[in-house]
């Protein structure tokens, strides 16, 4: 609505969240929890590469993999080593949880940079919902695995003892925003790339600036390329780190 | 907890919102509440479907495939490893053989030499014997010689010695002359 | 009337916001730098902690992206 007022008197058309639109796939009615809509077909999509990448890719199991296979092997390696790393060897048994998260993101974030896909990770209800899963997950098992000595996690008894009581409010606050920050970070990264790849987009109505911000759209892209791995990176190891913390919380 | 009570803040701010837009849609989709159970109820399908596809098919099976190339790389560099020491077992034996050859060389170069030491020394021995034996000949016929010359020396002595004195007019006495003529010798 | 003040206050609001990502600009550029200085001191301690890396930038970046979301908030919702 804003921009829209702004781009009547210029002439210029932005719809930079035109993009984000939930929209049903058949007919024009409301959206209820079952309606199939363009979420459910980019979701659909991306369990589809999944499964041509890690299931029918690696169907020869061959000992010299093809390329596919070996790009499977890559990304299970990465993952593995990545939650070997930062969590230690009792963490390898939520490998699969942590692997279905990484491969979700990162193939909804590359799916959504195709040309008119919808990014399903560029919505704040969709990654509120895996960073509560992790953040619940965290909780739940820091506390079966531990016991009260989870608590032990915000008592920083490396601390002098008259700073505790107010560390422990600092780290029970910074604890309780992780999923916030967890999720919002992966969601405004995602939103606001495509965002301005939009707002570039609409610049292209003039003519005369039209091949700069082509070569803006290409930067932003090659940009977003990046970021789109480096956000499930981020994500990724986010939950290591806060399943590490579940699993060992002495400092 | 914390996002239901976000979620209660955002979802009466946008009530207050949409009272002031009146029928006007909201600006950001993300923030479109009406399609939260949408995504969700699918986000979560995705979630399991993808779950389940990994971690009953596609991890196991990768993991065996990278465990089985793990254990065919180690073999294979056991494998390796016993040709290795094969081919160093060969060298050695080569090396050995060589070394003995080289030692039989040495003795057989050995004996030759001390052979035709042995040989030389017998020929050196034999020359040295003939060249005394012709040594003492020519010794002897030298001996023999000077003999020879003093012997004609003492007649022509005498004979020199009775002519001078016969020519000095004195009756030669040839035993006298003669055994002057040795005392001058041997004087 | 009312509402072109209000809508005026929260344009402004999102401008200023804006200025927050400058702030997650310059902690991200102090992450990445920091990194690299002292990978170059260091080089074989450095792929050990590229990890922590791009944690500290996940973090200085989020609190960029709160101030993008406020100034979203307040062109489109408010």
């Amino acid at each position: 609505m804003a921009t829209e007022a702004h781009g009547e008197e210029t002439g210029l058309v932005f719809h930079p969240m035109d993009q984000f639109n939930v929209k049903p796939l058949f007919g024009d009615g409301a959206v209820h929890w079952y309606t199939p809509t363009n979420v459910t077909l980019w979701m659909a999509v991306t369990v589809l590469v999944i499964f041509l990448l890690l299931v029918v890719g690696t169907r020869g199991r061959a000992v010299i993999p093809t390329r596919v296979q070996s790009i499977a092997e890559l990304a299970y390696g990465f993952v593995h080593k990545m939650v070997e790393d930062v969590t230690g060897k009792d963490g390898v048994k939520y490998f699969p949880y942590i692997m279905t998260l990484f491969m979700f993101i990162v193939f909804a974030n590359f799916l959504g940079l195709i040309p008119m896909a919808f990014t399903t990770t560029s919505h704040i209800a969709v990654t509120a919902v895996l960073a509560m899963a992790v953040f619940l997950t965290v909780t739940v098992l820091g506390f079966v695995l531990n016991g009260t000595k989870f608590l032990g996690l915000f008592w920083v008894s490396s601390a002098p003892l008259p700073l505790r009581p107010v560390l422990a409010l600092i780290e029970i606050i910074s604890y309780f925003v992780r999923p916030v920050s967890h999720s919002i970070r992966l969601a405004g990264n995602m939103m606001a790339g495509h965002a301005v790849i939009k707002v570039f987009a609409g610049f292209a109505a003039i003519a005369a600036i039209s091949p700069l911000s082509i070569a803006a759209i290409t930067a932003m892209y090659g940009l977003e390329v990046l970021v789109s791995f480096i956000q499930a990176y981020v994500f990724t190891i986010l939950t290591c780190v806060y399943l590490r913390d579940a699993l060992h919380p002495s400092h | 907890m914390a996002t239901d009570a976000n979620e209660a803040a955002h979802g009466a701010a946008k009530g207050a919102m949409e009272a002031a837009h009146g029928a006007e849609s909201a600006g950001m989709p993300q923030l479109d509440f009406a399609t939260f159970p949408n995504q969700i109820f699918w986000l979560v399908v995705t979630i399991v479907v993808i779950y389940l596809i990994l971690s009953r098919v596609a991890l196991p099976r990768i993991g065996s495939v990278l465990a089985d190339r793990q254990s065919t790389i180690t073999n294979d560099i056991a494998a390796a490893e016993e040709l290795k020491l094969k081919a160093q077992e060969a060298e050695d034996a080569y090396n050995q053989a060589l070394a003995d050859a080289r030692v039989e060389a040495q003795k057989i170069i050995a004996e030759a030499k001390a052979e035709i030491q042995a040989d030389l020394d017998d020929a050196t021995a034999k020359a040295d014997a003939e060249i005394a034996a012709k040594a003492a000949e020519s010794e002897k016929s030298i001996a023999a010689i000077r003999d020879g010359a003093m012997q004609s020396v003492t007649e022509v002595a005498n004979d020199t010695a009775k002519e001078i004195v016969s020519a000095l007019g004195h009756k030669a006495d040839a035993k006298a002359i003669a055994a002057a003529v040795t005392e001058r010798l041997k004087g | 009337m009312e509402g072109d003040i209000v809508q005026m206050g929260a344009y402004i609001g999102a401008g200023l916001a804006c200025m927050g990502m400058g702030g997650a600009a310059v902690g991200v550029g102090n992450v990445a730098g920091n990194y690299l200085s002292g990978a170059l001191r260091n080089p074989s301690a450095a792929a050990g902690q590229t990890a922590t890396l791009f944690i500290g930038i996940a973090f200085a970046e989020a609190l960029g992206i709160f101030s993008f979301l406020v100034a979203l908030l307040l062109m489109f919702a408010v």
